[in-house]
C-alpha cells in the first residue's frame, strides 16, 4: 500500500508537472489576448514529432533546443498571419480558427508519420534507472523530465514577475493602448508571447514523446484534459493552473493505479438481477473510471465555485 | 434567422407579396424533397439523401445555440447520439412490449433522450457564455462520451446498442425496410423540424435568445435573466438534436458511442459554420456541402479530413458570414443593378485561385502519397502525377506560389469593383 501511494505520488507529481508545462503556456497566451488557443495541444505534438525526426537526424540534444524553436515559429506565424487578422471578428471566432487549425494539424501529421505510434526513444544518456523504490527502477529520464518542467516553471514566473519584459507583457494585458503609446511595439508583444507559449509546449511535448506515447491522436487525448486544467484552476490565473495540473495529476494517477470497484469493497450484487445501469455502476473498477474523473471534477467545481479554484473574474 | 426585417411601415400589397414568397420558398422545399428520390432513384443517391436530411436536422439545431443564442458548443453531439440511444432502446421496448408505437414517432422519442440530458445538465452548463461555455461543452462531451464506455448495459460498450426498424408497427402498410421509405420519414421530420425550429426564431423567445448573443447586460436590465434564456435555448437545441440522432438511429438500425463523440461534435460545428450562422439557410447550406463532401471525398482522397480543416480555416478567415453570408452580400447588388460590373473581376480572378487551389490540393495528395510511391499516382483532373517525381514538386510548387502571387492582384482587383458596385448600391438606397 506504502509502495503504490509513493509511485503513485511520483508519477501523478511528474504528470501533473507535464500538464503544468502545456497549461502555463495556454493560461499566458489566454490571459493576454483572451482566447483560448484549442491548437495548444497540437503545438505539444507538433513538438513531440519535431523531436522524433530531428532526434533521428541529429541526436536528442540539439532536437530538445531546435524543436520547440520551430513549434515557436510556428506560433508566431499562426498569430502574424491567422488570429491577428481574425481579431477583428471577435473572439468566437479566433476560437474557431484555432479549433480549425488543431483539425488540420492532426491531419497533417498524420499524413506524413502515419497513424501508428513512432519509436521515440529516450536518449541513451538517461536510459537508465536513477533509484529504486520498492523494488521498482525509477528511470533516471522521469527524473529529468520533472527537473525541467520545475525549471521552466520557476524561470517563466521570475521572468514575468520580476524583470522588465515581464512589466511590459503584464502591461499589455491590461492596457495595450498606454503600453503602445510608452513606445512597445504591443502587436509584437502579443506574437513573441504567443510564440513563447507555442513553444512551451513544443518543449512539452519534445520530453514527454519518449515517456509517453508520440502518436497522432495524441493532442486529441490530451487537449479536453488541458482545458479541465484551465477552468478548474480559474481562467488566467497561473497559480491556479499550477494547483490544478497537480490536482488532476495526482488525482489521475491514483485512479488509474487503484483497481478496487463497489463490488469488491461492499460485496458483489445479485446476480439474478442481470445486468443493469446499477450494476455497471457497481462492478466498474476505479481503474476504469479513471478517464472520466477530470471531467467529473470539473463539473463539480463548476457547480460550487464557477470561476474555477483561484479564478477572479466571471466569464 | 434572417436579419430581414418586417417593418411596420411597408405598403401592405408589399409583405404580402413577400409572404407568398416566403411560404413559396417553403413549398418548393417540400415538394424538391418529395420529388428528388424519382429524379435519382439509385441506392447511393438515396443513402446520401437520408445523411444529408439528418445532417440538416442537426446542423439546424446546433445553429439555435451559436447562430441564434451566441453559445459555442463543442459537445452538441452529446444530444444527438443519447437521442439515438433513446430512439434504438424505444425501438426494442416497442418491439419487446408489443406497443402500438409505429416508426414514424419514433425520432420524437430520440428528441425527449436529448431534451432530458438538457434538463439535466443545461442548468450548470449555460451559467456563462462564451469561451467558458465553449470549454465546459467540450469537458461535458468528453464526459459523457467516455461514460458511454463504462455503462455498459444501456451504450452497449464498443459494439452499441442495435435495433431492427421493420419489427415495428407498420403504418399505412409501409414496412420502413427500403431506403426509400426511410428517405421519406427523414425528409418529413426534416421538414417539421425545420419549420418548428424557424418558428422558433419568430417567436419572442428567439427575439430575446438573439439579444442575449449580443447584449446580456441589456437584457438583464430589461428584466430578463440571460442564464435562463440560454437554458431554455440550449433545451430546444438538445431536443432537435436528439431528434436527428433519432433519424440517424432508424437509418443505421445501430447507435454506439460514435455518435456522441468529440468527432461527430466538430463535424455539425464545421456543417453550422461553413454554411453560415447568420442566416437561417445557412446551416442547411453547409450540413449538404460537408455531408456531400464526406460522401464524395472519402473515395478519392485518404486524407479528405485535412481539406475540411482547410475549408474550415479558409471561411473563419477570410468570410465569417459562411456561404450564406457570402452569397447574401450579393443581394443588395443584384437589387441595385450593379452586380453586373463585379463579374467580370470574379471571372479573371477565378483562373488564379484555382490554379492555387490545384497546387495546394497537389502538394497536399503528394506529401500523403509519398510513402506509397510511383504506385500510388495522383489523378488530378485526369492528370497522372507520380509522387516521387521531381516534376510533380516542382508543378506543386510553381501552382502554389505563382497562384498565390497573381492571385492577389486579381482579389485587390475584386475588392476595388466591389467597392464601386457598393458605392452605386449604396447611392440608389438598397445597402446601408
Amino acid at each position: 500500500m506504502l509502495e503504490l501511494i509513493v509511485i503513485s505520488t511520483l508519477n501523478g507529481v511528474l504528470f501533473g508537472m507535464l500538464l503544468f508545462l502545456l497549461s502555463s503556456g495556454l493560461t499566458v497566451i489566454f490571459s493576454m489576448m483572451g482566447v483560448l488557443n484549442f491548437a495548444h495541444a497540437s503545438f505539444y505534438m507538433l513538438g513531440a514529432f519535431f523531436g522524433f525526426q530531428l532526434t533521428k537526424w541529429i541526436g536528442f540534444w540539439p532536437a530538445l533546443v531546435l524543436a520547440p524553436l520551430l513549434v515557436g515559429a510556428i506560433g508566431m506565424a499562426v498569430e502574424r498571419y491567422g488570429l491577428r487578422n481574425t481579431h477583428k471578428h471577435g473572439h468566437v471566432a479566433e476560437l474557431l480558427l484555432t479549433f480549425g487549425l488543431a483539425f488540420a494539424i492532426e491531419e497533417i501529421v498524420s499524413m506524413i508519420w502515419g497513424k501508428s505510434p513512432l519509436d521515440y526513444r529516450v536518449p541513451a544518456l538517461l536510459d537508465f534507472p536513477a533509484f529504486t523504490v520498492f523494488s521498482t527502477n525509477y528511470p533516471a529520464y522521469k527524473i529529468f523530465m520533472l527537473a525541467v518542467s520545475v525549471a521552466i516553471f520557476v524561470a517563466l514566473l521570475i521572468v514575468l514577475k520580476r524583470t522588465r519584459v515581464g512589466l511590459i507583457v503584464q502591461a499589455a494585458l491590461t492596457h495595450p493602448h498606454m503600453v503602445a503609446h510608452l513606445g512597445h511595439n504591443v502587436g509584437r508583444v502579443f506574437m513573441l508571447v504567443f510564440g513563447v507559449g507555442s513553444a512551451l509546449a513544443g518543449l512539452a511535448g519534445v520530453i514527454a514523446g519518449p515517456a509517453l506515447v508520440t502518436q497522432s491522436d495524441m493532442a486529441a487525448s490530451l487537449g479536453p484534459i488541458l482545458f479541465v486544467v484551465i477552468v478548474f484552476g480559474g481562467l488566467g490565473s497561473l497559480p491556479g493552473a499550477f494547483i490544478a495540473s497537480l490536482v488532476i495529476g495526482l488525482v489521475q494517477t491514483f485512479a488509474v493505479a487503484l483497481n478496487g470497484s463497489l463490488a469488491s469493497a461492499f460485496g458483489p450484487l445479485d446476480p439474478s438481477a442481470g445486468p443493469s445501469v446499477l450494476s455497471d455502476v457497481w462492478n466498474v473498477t476505479v481503474a476504469q473510471v479513471a478517464p472520466i474523473v477530470p471531467y467529473v471534477l470539473l463539473v463539480l467545481i463548476l457547480i460550487v465555485r464557477p470561476m474555477g479554484l483561484m479564478g477572479t473574474r466571471e466569464s | 434567422m434572417t436579419t430581414k426585417k418586417t417593418s411596420t411601415s411597408k405598403v401592405a400589397a408589399k409583405s404580402a407579396g413577400e409572404n407568398l414568397r416566403f411560404y413559396g420558398v417553403w413549398l418548393i422545399a417540400a415538394i424538391a424533397l418529395i420529388v428528388l428520390p424519382l429524379v435519382f432513384p439509385s441506392g447511393g443517391s438515396l443513402t446520401s439523401f437520408s445523411l444529408i436530411g439528418i445532417a440538416i436536422v442537426f446542423a439546424l439545431s446546433y445553429n439555435i445555440l451559436l447562430g441564434q443564442t451566441g453559445l459555442l458548443s463543442f459537445g452538441h453531439a452529446v444530444h444527438y447520439g443519447l437521442g439515438g440511444f433513446a430512439a434504438c432502446h424505444m425501438m426494442n421496448a416497442v418491439v419487446a412490449h408489443d406497443w402500438p408505437i409505429p416508426l414514424p414517432f419514433i425520432p420524437l422519442f430520440g428528441g425527449v433522450g436529448g431534451l432530458v440530458f438538457a434538463l439535466v445538465i443545461g442548468w450548470v452548463m449555460t451559467k456563462r457564455a462564451g469561451t467558458v461555455f465553449a470549454m465546459i461543452s467540450l469537458g461535458i462531451g468528453e464526459l459523457v462520451a467516455s461514460s458511454s464506455l463504462i455503462l455498459r448495459s444501456v451504450f452497449g460498450g464498443e459494439a452499441g446498442i442495435t435495433t431492427d426498424r421493420t419489427a415495428l408497427p407498420h403504418m399505412f402498410g409501409w414496412t420502413f425496410g427500403p431506403q426509400l421509405q426511410v428517405y421519406y420519414l427523414i425528409a418529413f421530420w426534416l421538414v417539421i423540424s425545420a419549420i418548428a425550429m424557424y418558428a422558433l426564431t419568430r417567436t419572442p423567445l428567439g427575439r430575446i435568445s438573439n439579444a442575449v448573443r449580443d447584449n446580456p447586460e441589456r437584457v438583464q436590465f430589461i428584466g430578463y435573466d440571460p442564464h435562463v434564456v440560454r437554458y431554455i435555448a440550449y433545451c430546444f437545441a438538445g431536443f432537435f438534436a436528439g431528434i436527428a440522432g433519432g433519424l440517424a438511429a432508424i437509418n443505421f438500425e445501430i447507435a454506439n458511442s460514435a455518435y456522441l463523440g468529440a468527432i461527430q461534435s466538430g463535424l455539425v460545428l464545421f456543417a453550422t459554420f461553413i454554411g453560415g450562422t447568420a442566416y437561417f439557410f445557412g446551416p442547411i447550406l453547409g450540413a449538404i456541402l460537408v455531408t456531400y463532401l464526406q460522401l464524395g471525398l472519402t473515395n478519392v482522397t485518404s486524407v479528405w479530413q485535412l481539406y475540411f480543416g482547410i475549408i474550415f480555416i479558409g471561411i473563419v478567415m477570410f468570410s465569417p458570414g459562411g456561404i450564406a453570408g457570402l452569397l447574401m452580400m450579393h443581394r443588395p447588388l443584384i437589387r441595385a443593378g450593379t452586380l453586373w460590373t463585379v463579374i467580370p473581376s470574379y471571372l479573371v480572378a477565378i483562373v488564379p485561385t484555382v490554379a492555387l487551389a490545384c497546387g495546394i490540393i497537389l502538394t497536399i495528395e503528394t506529401i500523403a502519397r509519398y510513402s506509397g510511391g510511383a504506385s500510388n499516382p495522383i489523378n488530378l483532373f485526369a492528370i497522372a502525377f507520380n509522387p516521387v517525381s521531381p516534376v510533380t514538386w516542382v508543378t506543386a510548387a510553381v501552382l502554389v506560389v505563382g497562384g498565390f502571387i497573381v492571385a492577389r492582384l486579381t482579389w485587390r482587383r475584386v475588392a476595388a469593383a466591389w467597392d464601386r458596385a457598393a458605392t452605386v448600391a449604396r447611392d440608389r438606397g438598397y445597402l446601408a
